[in-house]
């Protein structure tokens, strides 16, 4: 059982990467009431979401209810196909895959889910769950399972001689514990957690969130980190993409995201958070008070999707829609005015960009630039918002 | 609301025409030769010929599903056969409209017969309702809220008992003691209430209604039973004691709207089913309803009967489900509102 | 205080008792297993205006313990004992229909899940409503207008046609603040929040939060904050309770609590949250085990089980004598439960370099194993 004090990893810029999503869209059809069911409309719960996942490394996914970051998980696991896009796991594109063929995936890509009370089937014993796998893929000779079994319990620091319990003799952190194992099985490279901690008491989380961390130090297993915990995200992941209404808003390092966000979202995000250090003061914190509620992602605002919350919006914000732009060398944001706090520009950084003047009207006379579709990753150059000029890796 | 309710009573409609070309294959089909149920053992050669045409047993099963479909709508003739009709003109008979097929055991139309029959089952089938939905709910809510008390104990313990007992011995030990040794009730008889007045009706109704009720009450204590303890778990009824609501609004409005959705559902396709006639206890009370003249239909082999009563109870199956499906969405605003 | 001298000094004396006293609450459930213990000997006050935060995890009793300041024990099979004074009445000795009259009036109580806390068949408007005129003997006509004026008056934008939506029909924030304002339909002097924002968004918890805070101002209501963020307390209370097995295990104002704390539990809270704006460097440390059982709670301190500190106190103190809750060194009013005789020095030398990762300091015994 597991007590030690692991630090947060730090991100390996040489890793190649594992997982590469470009331009990743789902959209679930809206019918119509109507006698003749058509459909009328869309969900775009995910539009053009791209990143990067480096092998054994990890990427937080945060947003609210509605962006779309658990979708996006089950997109990776293809536990949907996605209407449009890539999917490149270990050069290998996945998203069109048929159904028939995704099996070998299995092995490879693995899911941990939020609720540990109902993930689990409440008929099958503990060793079940976590042999099925297995079995299934037929990896293990048949007498050997057992065996694997009791290892993996041992591993995610459970008594290896309780395989033959049930779900409901466990406390809530325990039956993560198993989820756990059961996704270890196979030894996949790429494990998407999906909340692994949210429905667990406060000193269960740290234990979990610890056993994952070790779990991604002892067999290199990339992480796709799906939370709403912006504290625990921070811990866990080294980079993070925060998701608004089915987009990337802003991408990159822990210290690019936390330190210096350039998103107004993500700076109001971060605000909203409550501190515990704010007891010593007194009192709340100063925040970004966003005004309503999460647009419909069925009628998304035109332009940014953000504007309509946005205390910086302009007339430019609901023309066009902000590319993702990289401006440090780990770090993206997709803003007409992007900047840290208090120091938003008050012109559009983007207009020029995109061939239109300040208000979003395109500029007869100019054209888009072509560097404005970067790929997932990220390019040696970037625009240096605070020296005016292009950074250099 | 509107285009769920027509495309719900479309597909109902479908749901029926499919049904009958269903049933119709099912019995038509099932014998190389219908016409000797309709003739009889005794019949000669030439007699079960006169019949096969009478009855249009000689047409392809298409045909004769056709035919009968039309009769349903504008109504028919028997002899089904043109030319039987000609010659002897007098014994042709009218089938109006909806024509459900001719009787060969009575020699009368099957509407006729059915018209006959289902006031009585219709009666039997809504006063038993009443009887087990008040009785059930109420004594499944007393139950439920004297949880692990003798009173709860007591109920469900008695429903089980009375559920165990066949519905013919409940009868018998009704008529026997209730109307004839004790002379309680007078012996039951069905007094239409055109004839009688309604004091009458309800009164020979009421020993069989009772067994009927009795074996569908025990099941509903149960179920009501469960459902308001389950819903008394729910976090809504926990708000409404920390506002301070007292008890009774409690059970009455909130608990009781709640467990009221699978509550309709069930007795809706209860009183359907039943609404085709109670079999056992028609016959335990000599009561001439729809369940007595299924029975008989299906001892003399009388084909177009024993359709026509098939046809008949789908119809209550299938409209009670649509309206069950309605009633959902009166009641669960979610469903309506999506 | 000093006993107060007859009638002339009573109003003062009475307005120096807190709006709400708990001396000693127990409450026991007998079930087929044996009796659980939910909570057993817990006593705190809160005053007019102020916030408490109730900070625990699962089997702590947090919930359990306001469930029992509602009376909504009452007829049911649980045993409560103690005492419950609310403006100087005894809950606990009210009868049913006398309890009623109180809840939802004088106190009232808000839940973690707006959607599964409101009947889905009736709509929003026609709950408050109900929630108003089971204490008010008012039309429907007024009773709906103080609906409208409720909903508007927690930010609910048209509210005159919202009142007349189902619950399903709002978003998650728009539903906790109807279930707000339906908490406030009567003006209660006692607001219990139980996890009020632990189901929503981040952004939309600070909105909430900010409300709960204006109306308190506006109403000089005392709050009662059930939660396990110990951010959310942080910055929303002025005095912290930490419950542990059934009972208070240390209690305080929040901003010594929080900072400064004398017990190992509170500790291991402290280490195992992550903190969004420090170093990036500091280990989660989590505390190991589980939350004990309420059924057969640890012989001792409830805590002993998991606490890494025990070899520190003399004797085997820890798993057979239960401590009770005395004076700490934070202030007058700090109570804390546990039989370390020096926590402060513990506390400087393993616990602070934890939270800020400081080089240890003291003899190197590395603690965590």
């Amino acid at each position: 059982m597991t007590q030690d004090v692991a630090t947060a990893p730090e991100q390996d810029a040489a890793a190649r990467p594992i997982l590469t999503v470009e331009d990743l869209k789902m959209y679930f059809p809206v019918k119509s009431a109507g006698l003749i069911r058509r459909t009328v409309g869309h969900v775009q719960a995910v539009d053009g979401v791209s990143f990067q996942l480096a092998a054994g490394g990890s990427l937080g996914l945060v947003g609210e209810s509605g962006c779309g970051k658990s979708t996006t998980g089950r997109l990776v696991t293809r536990l949907y196909e996605p209407t449009a896009g890539s999917i490149v796991f270990d050069g290998d594109d996945i998203s069109k895959t048929p159904p028939r063929r995704l099996k070998p995936l299995r092995r490879e890509i693995q899911m941990i889910f939020q609720d540990p009370y109902t993930s689990l089937n409440p008929r099958h014993t503990v060793g079940t769950i976590i042999g099925t796998p297995l079995r299934i893929h037929d990896i293990v000779p048949k007498d050997k399972v057992l065996g694997r079994v009791k290892e993996l319990l041992e591993i995610v620091g459970l008594n290896p001689e309780h395989y033959n319990r049930f779900p409901n003799e466990f406390s809530g952190g325990q039956r993560q514990r198993i989820g756990i194992a059961r996704a270890l099985t196979l030894n996949p490279k790429l494990l998407v957690a999906d909340e692994p901690v949210s429905a667990l008491d406060v000193s269960i989380q740290a234990q979990v969130v610890n056993l994952l961390q070790e779990i991604q130090r002892d067999f290199g297993v990339a992480f796709l980190f799906i939370a709403h915990d912006l504290a625990i995200v921070r811990h866990f992941c080294p980079e993070i993409a925060v998701m608004y209404l089915g987009k990337i808003v802003e991408v990159g390092d822990r210290e690019s995201i936390y330190d210096h966000a350039h998103h107004p979202y993500t700076q109001a995000l971060l605000s909203a958070v409550p501190d515990v250090a704010q007891a010593t003061v007194g009192g709340r914190r100063e925040r970004i008070r966003l005004e309503g509620d999460v647009p419909s992602p069925v009628n998304p605002p035109s332009g940014c999707r953000f504007r309509t919350r946005c205390p910086l919006a302009q007339d430019i914000c609901a023309a066009q829609e902000p590319p993702l732009l990289q401006i440090g060398p780990r770090h993206k944001v997709a803003c007409h005015f992007p900047g840290r706090i208090n120091q938003h520009p008050r012109k559009p950084l983007t207009a020029g960009m995109l061939g239109t003047d300040d208000h979003g009207t395109p500029d007869p006379g100019a054209s888009p630039s072509e560097d404005l579709h970067s790929g997932p990753g990220y390019a040696d150059t970037w625009l240096d918002l605070d020296n005016r000029t292009f950074g250099r890796a | 609301m509107v285009a769920y309710t027509i495309r719900r009573i479309l597909s109902g409609a479908l749901l029926l025409v499919v049904m009958s070309m269903v049933v119709f294959v099912l019995f038509y089909a099932s014998s190389d030769t219908p016409e000797r149920y309709a003739c009889g053992p005794k019949c000669s050669a030439q007699q079960l010929e006169v019949t096969k045409q009478a009855l249009g047993y000689d047409e392809p099963i298409t045909t004769q599903w056709a035919k009968f479909a039309k009769g349903v709508v504008v109504g028919r003739e028997f002899p089904n056969d043109p030319d039987l009709r000609a010659s002897a003109p007098e014994l042709v008979q009218e089938c109006d409209a909806p024509c459900l097929g001719f009787s060969t055991g009575y020699g009368t139309p099957v509407r006729e017969l059915m018209t006959d029959a289902f006031p009585i089952s219709f009666s039997l089938a809504i006063v038993a309702f009443a009887i087990w939905i008040i009785g059930g709910v109420s004594l499944g809510i007393v139950a439920a809220l004297n949880k692990g008390s003798i009173i709860d104990r007591g109920i469900v313990g008695l429903s089980l008992l009375v559920f165990a007992f066949p519905t013919f011995f409940i009868g018998l030990l009704l008529l026997t003691f209730v109307a004839i040794r004790w002379g309680i009730v007078p012996l039951p008889e069905y007094s239409p209430i055109a004839e009688g007045g309604p004091f009458l009706w309800l009164q020979g109704l009421f020993l069989p209604a009772l067994t009927l009720a009795v074996f569908y009450l025990a099941g509903y204590v149960r179920i009501t039973r469960a459902f308001v303890l389950e819903t008394g778990s729910e976090d809504y009824i926990r708000t409404a004691r920390a506002k301070g609501l007292p008890q009774r609004t409690i059970i009455g409005k909130h608990t009781l709207r709640a467990v009221l959705t699978p509550l309709v559902t069930l007795s809706g396709l209860d009183l359907a089913g039943l609404l085709g006639g109670a079999i056992i206890t028609e016959s335990v009370f000599n009561f001439n309803g729809l369940g007595k003249l299924a029975v008989t239909s299906i001892t003399r082999f009388d084909l177009p009967l024993t359709v026509g009563i098939v046809l008949l109870i789908s119809t209550f199956v299938i409209v009670a489900n649509i309206i069950v499906d309605l009633l959902y969405a009166v009641i669960d605003p979610r469903v309506r509102l999506g | 205080m000093t006993a107060p001298s007859p009638t002339a000094h009573e109003p003062a004396a009475r307005a120096a008792e807190p709006l709400l006293v708990v001396e000693d609450l127990k409450v026991h459930f007998p079930t087929s297993d044996g009796m659980v213990k939910a909570v057993d000997g817990l006593s705190y006050t809160v005053e007019r205006g102020k916030t408490l935060g109730i900070v625990g995890e699962s089997g702590s009793g947090k919930s359990v313990s306001s469930s029992a300041i509602m009376g909504l024990f009452h007829g049911t099979s649980a045993q409560v004992s103690g005492s419950i004074r609310l403006g100087g009445t005894d809950v606990l000795s009210l009868d049913e229909s006398e309890m009623r009259k109180l809840r939802g009036r004088q106190v009232s109580m808000i839940f973690q899940d707006p959607l599964s806390s409101l009947h889905p068949y009736y709509t929003v408007g026609a709950q408050i409503v109900e929630a108003y005129r089971v204490h008010n003997d008012v039309s429907k006509k007024t009773a709906r207008k103080r609906a409208v004026e409720l909903l508007d008056r927690v930010g609910i934008p048209q509210p005159d046609v919202r009142v007349n939506d189902y619950p399903h029909q709002f978003s998650g924030g728009m539903r906790q603040r109807a279930m707000i304002a339906m908490g406030l339909a009567n003006d209660p002097s006692m607001l219990i929040a139980d996890e009020p924002t632990t189901a929503l968004d981040v952004t939309v918890q600070a909105q909430i939060l900010d409300l709960l805070q204006d109306l308190q101002r506006e109403f000089e209501s005392a709050i009662i904050m059930i939660t396990h963020d110990l951010g959310v307390v942080a910055e929303m209370t002025d005095d912290t309770l930490v419950m542990y097995g059934g009972r208070a295990v240390e209690y305080g104002a929040t901003r010594e609590i929080l900072s400064h704390p004398e017990m190992p539990y509170t500790w291991g809270l402290l280490t195992s949250v992550p903190d969004v704006t420090g170093d990036v460097d500091v280990p989660l440390v989590p505390i190991p085990g589980s939350p004990p059982s309420l059924l057969t709670p640890p012989p001792g301190c409830a805590f002993h089980p998991r606490c890494a500190y025990r070899d520190q106190v003399p004797g085997e103190l820890c798993s057979t004598l239960s401590p009770d809750l005395e004076r700490g060194g934070r202030g007058p009013g700090h109570l804390k439960r546990c039989h370390l005789p020096d926590p402060e020095s513990i506390y400087q030398s393993t616990v602070l370099p934890l939270l800020t990762h400081a080089a240890p300091s003291g003899a190197g015994e590395d603690v965590n194993r």
